[in-house]
């Protein structure tokens, strides 16, 4: 596969700092290259169909080496959250009140994804006020472009 | 039948170095000095030493130290990985190795800097290995966040709250206030000065979170008998667990069925399953906290309480000397020193023999845990 992912020294300024990119392995690198295309997919198995998170080279509930990227359909919930606070890296602290969250996935409660929830796709990460932040409230996936190159799944709430 | 590990081994020394933000010494003669000392506390020459045990995140190589310390002939080393995951299992290895005829004087150890040394999440390079491309470019960076995020869900699934770990910081700060060597000795913590301190990773705040710290520790191990003829009263190793369920994933564990059941619950059934004794026979526990959050979920996890009452079981003093189950005597990871819980060992050590700073009375059993939410490890200690 072609590798759709800059380089880590390629950090470049994403609203106004240097955010992480994701650096993919083998395994997860196909994850990365159906956000690039605007598709939240997930690892299955393409023997037992069983999904699993993080992407690995054997299911481990058939132990086939034969997998498949199922499409999801990008709704989930919010299954807890935190507000980091410095000392952080540079490009985070100078984002204060922004949140982390874990999101269970509609149709996989078990596959959870740590993302963020922003009022738009290529919102700043603090851009939802901290007060809307719910366990368990209903969100969807969207998908942010990062400067680099890179596109990660965001999320927005769905009753905003 | 083959060899058992209850009660064939035992710690016959502990030594350590002085705790602080900042030693000018290197790691490397940190953990010399340690060593030296609790060979010293056992009466046992280095030259006598043939067994190593420490963690992959120590950067002092058993080569080194066995150089430095002057140890004969080594028959056994063994490093433990996940970090704070490490500390009981180095004991644990050196017992199984004790045990089983491989070696005869064993030396677990732990030097650590980060009190003076780098701070991870302020290295871009360091953030960025394969597992953190799930994590990392979210802003979710640091254990404290990854913790945080247990933490948060923990109180909204069993209703617990900040008083409940606020409960937790108490009993480790008031029992480093009675520890000389403490790096928070004479220095009160108060229910406002929890409640209004700075957040660190919201629903954690400063007080949640264990002090980075310069200092080394050390501890020998030797065969029951041998023990008996040290210098000091000899604590038995009774029983000893490692624990990495299935599906784990390190400390962001998320992807379990349930993520708030951790390693925890693996190491103790093993390790009630070595033992005569269950958790209502521990008279004093030693459970790594490098958050607070780790001691309502460790608690159940080792069968204190039952399912979502790790919370409540901090109430009315339970935690404290004279409570339910005294914790961290000497002020754990949160007060005293965080060195990867190696000062939970030796704080144990020194419950069972009966010169605790803040003595349990007639305390004969400690449960000491490693690191909760990675690999663990743990060991049932008796006297």
């Amino acid at each position: 596969m072609t590798p759709i992912v800059a380089p880590a020294t390629d950090n470049r300024p994403d609203n106004g700092a240097d955010l992480l990119l994701p650096v993919p392995d083998e395994d997860g690198a196909p994850f990365w290259e159906y956000a690039a295309r605007g598709e939240l997919r997930v690892q299955a198995c393409a023997d037992c169909d069983e999904l699993r998170f993080p992407p690995r080279p054997c299911c481990p509930h058939c132990q086939s080496f034969a997998a498949r990227w199922q499409r999801m359909s990008g709704r989930g919930r919010i299954w807890s959250y935190v507000l980091p606070h410095p000392p952080l890296l540079p490009a985070y602290a100078e984002q204060p009140g922004y949140n982390a969250i874990v999101v269970e996935l509609a149709e996989a409660p078990r596959i959870r994804l740590v993302g963020n929830l922003v009022t738009a796709a290529d919102a700043p990460l603090n851009s939802v006020d901290p007060a809307r932040l719910r366990i368990g409230a209903p969100v969807k996936a969207v998908f942010h472009t990062m400067p680099g190159g890179v596109t990660v799944p965001r999320w927005l709430l769905e009753r905003p | 039948m083959g060899a058992t590990l209850k009660d064939a081994t035992a710690i016959a020394g502990i030594g350590q170095t002085p705790f602080a933000r900042q030693l000018p010494e290197s790691e490397k003669t940190l953990a010399c000095r340690a060593i030296v000392a609790a060979l010293d506390d056992a009466g046992i020459a280095p030259s006598e030493v043939d067994a190593f045990a420490s963690y992959t995140m120590e950067e002092t190589d058993e080569v080194e130290i066995a150089k430095a310390i002057g140890a004969g002939d080594v028959t056994h080393f063994s490093k433990v990985g996940y970090g704070g995951g490490g500390s009981c299992a180095t004991v644990a290895h050196l017992a199984a190795a004790i045990a089983t005829g491989q070696a005869s004087v064993g030396v677990a150890w732990r030097s650590r800097k980060r009190g003076s040394g780098p701070r991870p999440w302020k290295n871009t390079r360091v953030q960025l290995p394969t597992p953190g491309q799930w994590t990392r470019p979210f802003g979710l960076l640091r254990p404290a966040d990854e913790i945080g995020m247990l933490a948060r869900r923990y109180m909204h699934e069993y209703g617990a709250t900040r008083d409940h770990l606020f409960n937790v910081a108490l009993a480790c700060r008031n029992r480093a206030n009675q520890n000389p060597a403490a790096i928070m000795y004479e220095r009160p913590l108060t229910r406002e000065m929890y409640m209004t301190a700075r957040w660190i990773s919201e629903p954690l705040c400063l007080f949640d979170n264990c002090l980075e710290t310069d200092g080394a520790l050390a501890c020998v191990v030797v065969a029951a008998e041998r023990a008996r003829d040290c210098r000091q009263r000899p604590v038995y190793v009774h029983s000893a667990a490692q624990g990495l369920p299935a599906q784990h994933h390190g400390m962001v564990n998320y992807w379990n069925d349930d993520p708030l059941t951790g390693p925890a619950w693996t190491a103790a059934r093993h390790l009630w399953k070595g033992a005569d004794l269950g958790p209502q026979d521990v008279d004093v526990a030693q459970i790594y906290d490098a958050f607070t959050p780790l001691i309502p979920l460790s608690l159940e996890g080792y069968g204190f309480c039952g399912r979502g009452e790790g919370a409540a079981f901090t109430e009315g003093g339970a935690l404290e000397i004279g409570g339910r189950l005294p914790l961290n005597t000497g002020g754990g990871g949160l007060s005293e020193a965080y060195v990867h819980g190696f000062n939970l060992i030796t704080e144990g050590v020194k419950q069972l023999r009966g010169t605790s700073t803040a003595q349990v009375p007639d305390a004969a059993t400690c449960l000491v845990t490693a690191g909760e939410g990675v690999p663990t490890s743990a060991l049932l200690l008796r006297s």
